[in-house]
């Protein structure tokens, strides 16, 4: 047992490495010095105030979406329209906030209705993958790859359609709301602490969920085994839809704070590759909830700080996503080398 | 093609499934391979025809010894294989399946390929149009197209498993049409059945298979009596019941009906007492696992009613089943009825009705605990389930199911067990019987059949005969009727 526990630390620095290692390769073949700019990355991650509160405000939706791929991990469903869910949130957040923004009611409320039409979009939008996948035998990867470019289109038929600025409609989005909509943030600073806050909620619910309740077991069987789980006495397809549910509401509630909190308008690309990061964190913790936060809090430190590789090295700012995708497939491909190794000794 | 099979020898674990295996089979002859499921003859087949590996010995084909490693590397040795279930693609046109498979460059010659298959369909009388889709064929004619796709691959050695499962008598007909042709070609045919009317009728000569061990071969004229005592072994003498108390039905079926695609099972009526069991005998694919899976509401019926303690629970899901007090367990422990990846204690907590939101991981573990005392399992409340043996596998499923139960529906509730286990799950079984749960169960294991049912239903190609008393009846009887012999004519099943 203890033996074993060190292979897999073994392993997993391993990985870790390796992916160093490689990245380094790439970073010389760019032509920036490899030292200097993770100092860089570092630097630009944690090297001032206004840095770490971008790294929270990145943090907050990767913690959404991560606890919303969480729960459809668990069920066995590969929840790749997680990206369109999110949008869907944005939008139906955006929409009930565009129709309450010249009545009487108080901004507060205003927000609270938007959030909550947000969380109602992006289950909608799960609904539909979950529904395709359960009634029309079209596999959820598909059914949300779909659903994920109708999103888009949606997003820019409005951004330049019904809802697009006065005059012309442009790819910055919709008119921004008036200060009185956003979700208050600290003094100075675009972090709100309310967003902050419900993510941590949520991604521990998500963990005590998972691990404590007969919700979570039950959804844990169907996806280990959907069939043993319906023998067992579990509705399964209602299970799978619930999943998709709470994965679309989470989606839902991350897209609306960014429209709240973020960027206070609607805009192309709103959802921004969180969704997807949130799957690569999901994979990269091997499902285990309680390493959701500082992961993705990594993965958002690292967003932040290869900024700081654009600036001085002229490097895409892109190389983040190099670094998180090389980390997540070595991983995934030490855990394959890790159980072969086992199976020999 | 001679074929010869040399000590051939292959174990799946615990399982020895061929024993040192030899068989000469000279070309032009119908070979007949006989023996009850899981005498080893299916792995044997699949090993001439590359699908599986020997642990040991030596395959000679015209006195070469040669390596099979793939399928396809047995269709270049000239040997092919028909399984059970057609391994063709369905939603692909019958002339693209009949091309699939031939080695060759990366376009097909469409016109030389159709042209062949005209020819050849003729010569066996096969008529399929080849512009249709696989799927709409019948369980006969795909069995034809590959047949003939194998043929013009260049087999010269063709195995047949049950090829006469779910078939029509004319389609049978014209399979052993076919196959006489064959051989008569010189071409080496292989039948590997259960169905001793088919082996009788068509085989020049049959080997038999018991336990992975080839014990017997037979020529014509051949013997029914002495082919059922080498399929299944001596008798053994019939353990205690307990009869019938004359209580009232706890399960009634009434001209209960149930189909799939190739089996159709037709106006079961029985009535089972509280505590009684009822072995259901047959060849596997006979129809006893649809009627089963029927019963536990798994599958829905075509016609009929089935009456749980005077509850109509026809055409009900498997959950209503369940929570009238139904419970089935599959064969396929790993794959249906554990979950692989979750432990002993996760189980526990999955089967029992949940209470309220959280779970106390506490008490379920104690609980876990003391279902492992009781059932004698070999692990822990955090074992993996994929980590035990066969055996705590078993018992394990036995440990989740709730009390009281009604009724107790299971397959092959032994198969792979050693005998110590076996009896332990049968004594657990037992109890649940004392406390009223009626139990049906398949087994194609006859002694456990006999050992253990108080009535026994046989199951033949769909046909289902009138419950028997098992005191009435003996190895041999029984192994007749599930060999398809000693039927009366008239009977209310039907096959397709």
């Amino acid at each position: 047992m203890k033996k074993n526990t060190w292979i897999n630390v073994g392993f997993q620095i391993g990985a870790l490495v390796v992916a160093l290692l490689i990245s380094t390769l790439l970073l010389v073949a760019a032509g920036a010095p490899p030292l200097k700019a993770y100092g860089s990355i570092v630097s630009g991650a944690f090297g001032s105030l206004n840095n770490i509160e971008n790294i929270l405000i990145t943090w907050s939706p990767l913690l959404l979406t991560t606890a919303g791929v969480l729960i459809t991990f668990s069920a066995g469903l590969w929840n790749i329209g997680i990206e369109g869910q999110m949008t869907l949130g944005a939008i139906f957040a955006t929409g009930v906030l565009r129709v309450l923004q010249n009545t009487q009611l108080p901004p507060a409320l205003i927000i609270i209705l938007g959030t909550l039409a947000g969380i109602i979009g992006g289950a909608f939008w799960a609904a539909l993958a979950g529904a395709l996948k359960t009634f029309g035998g079209v596999n959820e990867i598909f059914g949300g790859l779909g659903l994920n470019f109708v999103s888009t289109a949606l997003t820019i038929y409005l951004v330049f359609g019904p809802w697009k600025r006065p005059g012309v409609g442009s790819m910055s989005g919709t008119q921004p709301f008036d200060q009185k909509l956003w979700l208050p943030s600290l003094p100075h600073s675009g972090l709100s602490p309310w967003a902050l806050g419900i993510s941590l909620v949520v991604i521990f619910a998500v963990y005590f969920m998972l691990r404590g309740t007969h919700l979570g077991l039950r959804l844990k069987a169907v996806g280990k085994n959907s069939k043993a789980a319906f023998l067992m006495g579990v509705p399964t397809w209602q299970y799978s839809m619930l999943a998709f549910l709470l994965c679309g509401a989470f989606a839902g509630l991350s897209g609306a704070i960014q429209v709240t909190s973020v960027y206070h308008r609607l805009l192309p690309n709103i959802s921004g590759g969180f969704g997807f990061l949130g799957l690569m964190v999901a994979m990269l913790i091997n499902y285990q909830a309680l390493w959701a936060a500082p992961i993705a809090f990594f993965f958002a430190a690292v967003n932040i700080g290869s900024v700081q590789l654009q600036i001085q090295y002229k490097l895409d700012s892109s190389f983040a996503g190099v670094l998180q995708d090389l980390l997540v497939l070595l991983v995934l491909l030490g855990e394959g080398a890790r159980q072969r190794f086992l199976k020999k000794v | 093609m001679d074929v010869e099979l040399r000590d051939i020898d292959k174990t799946f674990g615990a399982v020895h499934a061929n024993v040192g295996i030899n068989l000469k089979v000279p070309a032009g002859t119908i070979q007949g391979l006989l023996g009850e499921n899981g005498a080893g003859k299916s792995t044997l087949m699949k090993i001439l025809s590359g699908f599986i590996r020997a642990d040991a010995g030596e395959i000679l084909l015209d006195g070469h010894p040669v390596i099979i490693r793939s399928p396809a590397d047995a269709i270049q040795h000239g040997v092919g294989m028909l399984h059970q279930d057609p391994l063709d693609i369905p939603p692909m046109r019958v002339i693209d399946n009949f091309i699939l498979g031939r080695k060759g460059g990366l376009t097909t010659d469409h016109t030389e390929a159709e042209r062949d298959y005209r020819r050849l369909a003729e010569e066996f009388s096969f008529f399929i149009d080849q512009d249709a889709y696989v799927d709409t064929l019948t369980v006969g004619e795909r069995q034809q197209l590959e047949i003939l796709r194998l043929i013009w691959l260049g087999a010269k050695t063709l195995i047949f498993d049950e090829p006469t499962t779910g078939i029509s008598a004319a389609q049978k007909m014209k399979l052993f049409a076919a196959l006489r042709l064959l051989a008569k070609q010189g071409k080496t045919i292989l039948f590997v059945s259960h169905k001793l009317e088919d082996v009788e009728g068509l085989c020049h000569r049959v080997a038999v298979l018991r336990q992975g061990v080839l014990v017997g071969e037979a020529n014509p004229p051949y013997t029914t009596k002495k082919l059922v005592e080498l399929m299944f072994g001596k008798t053994i003498s019939v353990g205690e019941r307990n009869p019938c108390g004359g209580g009232k039905a706890s399960l009634s079926l009434r001209n209960l009906s149930v189909e799939d695609y190739r089996l159709k099972v037709q106006n079961v009526s029985l009535d089972v007492c509280c505590g009684e069991v009822i072995g259901l005998a047959g060849m596997e694919g006979s129809g006893q696992s649809l009627f089963l899976r029927s019963v536990a509401g798994l599958v829905r019926t075509v016609g009929g009613r089935i009456l749980l303690d005077n509850q109509d629970l026809t055409g009900k899901s498997y959950h209503v089943f369940k929570h009238h007090g139904a419970a089935f367990l599959p064969a396929s422990r790993l794959e249906e009825g554990l979950a692989a990846g979750m432990n002993l204690t996760e189980h526990i907590v999955l089967a029992e009705e949940a209470r309220g939101f959280f779970i106390n991981w506490e008490k379920s573990k104690e609980l876990t605990q003391s279902r492992i005392a009781a059932f004698n399992i070999h692990g822990t409340p955090a074992s993996p389930v994929e980590s035990l043996s066969g055996g705590n596998q078993q018992r394990a499923l036995l440990a989740l199911l709730r009390e009281p139960l009604s009724l107790l529906l299971l397959e092959h509730p032994t198969r792979g067990l050693d005998i110590e286990s076996t009896i332990y799950i049968w004594s657990k079984l037992k109890e649940r019987c004392r406390q009223g749960t009626c139990i049906l169960f398949i087994s194609s294991d006859l002694e456990e059949i006999l050992q253990y049912s108080d009535r026994v239903l046989v199951f033949f190609s769909g046909k289902v005969a009138k419950p028997l008393e098992s005191t009435s009846l003996s190895i041999e009887k029984l192994g007749e009727l599930i060999g398809g012999k000693g039927w009366p004519e008239s009977n209310s099943g039907k096959s397709t």
